[in-house]
């Protein structure tokens, strides 16, 4: 069942009282961690399936490991103060009241798209290709919406990912290891 | 070996003539100069090659990656200690990584003399393909022709000697090749660079 609707049984698992001091149930830890450990999986499996993440992002994750166990989340940060400089630089391009130098807002669109690709931010790449076609066709009205669908991906993605770490965090708290 | 987004030049620690500090024999580590100017591909490629058991070096252009080598004409220490005239830069592998999924253009990089030529996002069965390479390529007698087939359709590389210099083009290659008078960082992968027929690390 999804976890999020999981309540604790109300007794010891709906075992009678005549029963009960001769119950053994799994320590409370445990629960805990197979709880966790269901969220997190099940948090996954949504982001993959919404399209927020691709296969790449599980390749990042098996790049963890004890020697570097930060990894995802020190890519992922990288990842978003880049987005945040490019967006920068795309917003001032497109504001510019003379010509907009659209060469400039289609260099940062293909970084963004190298990056996020990298990444696995799969909703952010597939928005630089609409995102370049625009530049191609010199549009800034075309632009300017893209920059704002990027914006928002941006926010969604972030605040995604740091829920998957909250998760993760979690379970390590509760004694498990990640990856699982 | 190189693994570039951008350029990345690699050499076999074992051909290495007059570094101190690196045996060749018996060791396995190889060291990667990863050249890529995207701080995320960076930190990517990095981990990868890690976690494959490469020593990496990793910068953020070809510039840097000239002055790392000490190719870049300044009579400054590098890192490493090679000249231009060192005949271990022809032994340099070059592997290219680019985003750009372009036939012709994946086509007359090998021809110029890259290694191979991985399609980002890079993945961990790209390196390790790559570390086979490698290690079969130290293993390889000397003095054979080298033979290097690729298969256009994917990424399966079939070597049957040590390591020849490897070219990995990106936009950052094509920058230094064309206003280099004698660019070690050969092979240019651009159409604007193909008049001079690249040659290898000379």
């Amino acid at each position: 069942m999804p976890l999020h609707h999981y309540r604790p049984p109300p007794n010891h698992g709906g075992i009678t009282s005549t029963q009960q001091q001769q119950v053994t149930h799994q320590p409370p830890a445990m629960d805990v961690l197979s709880q966790s450990r269901r969220q997190l999986a099940d948090y996954t499996n949504s982001l993959h399936r919404d399209g927020f993440l691709d296969d790449q992002f599980s390749q990042l994750q098996q790049l963890q490991d004890e020697s570097s166990p930060d990894f995802v989340m020190e890519v992922v940060s990288l990842f978003f103060e880049d987005c945040q400089k490019l967006v920068t630089n795309m917003a001032r391009a497109l504001s510019e009241l003379q010509a907009v130098d659209f060469k400039q807002v289609d260099s940062s669109v293909h970084q963004l798209k190298g990056s996020s690709s990298s990444v696995g931010a799969a909703r952010i790449k597939n928005l630089c290709v609409a995102f370049k076609t625009c530049c191609d066709s010199q549009n800034r009205d075309g632009c300017m919406r893209c920059l704002q669908e990027v914006n928002r991906e941006c926010v969604l993605l972030k605040n995604k990912l740091q829920t998957l770490f909250r998760l993760e965090q979690q379970i390590i708290s509760a004694g498990g290891s990640i990856p699982m | 070996m190189a693994a570039a987004g951008t350029e990345s030049l690699r050499w076999n620690l074992a051909e290495e003539v007059g570094v101190s500090g690196w045996s060749g024999s018996g060791s396995e580590e190889f060291h990667v100069l990863a050249v890529d100017d995207s701080i995320v591909d960076r930190k990517l490629i990095e981990r990868l090659l890690k976690s494959s058991s490469f020593k990496v070096t990793a910068v953020d252009s070809g510039t840097r990656a000239l002055q790392y080598l000490g190719l870049d004409g300044e009579k400054s220490t590098s890192a490493v200690g090679f000249n231009q005239e060192s005949k271990a830069f022809k032994e340099i592998p070059v592997v290219i990584m680019s985003s750009e999924n372009v036939l012709t253009r994946i086509h007359s990089c090998l021809e110029e003399g890259a290694e191979d030529f991985l399609m980002k996002p890079v993945k961990k069965s790209d390196v390790t393909k790559l570390k086979d390479f490698m290690v079969k390529g130290d293993q390889a007698e000397k003095g054979k022709r080298s033979s290097i087939k690729r298969k256009m359709d994917d990424d399966i590389l079939k070597l049957t000697m040590p390591p020849t210099a490897i070219a990995s083009s990106s936009s950052e290659v094509e920058d230094q090749s064309s206003s280099a008078s004698h660019s070690p960082s050969s092979s240019s992968s651009s159409p604007c660079s193909s008049p001079c027929k690249r040659t290898r690390l000379q």
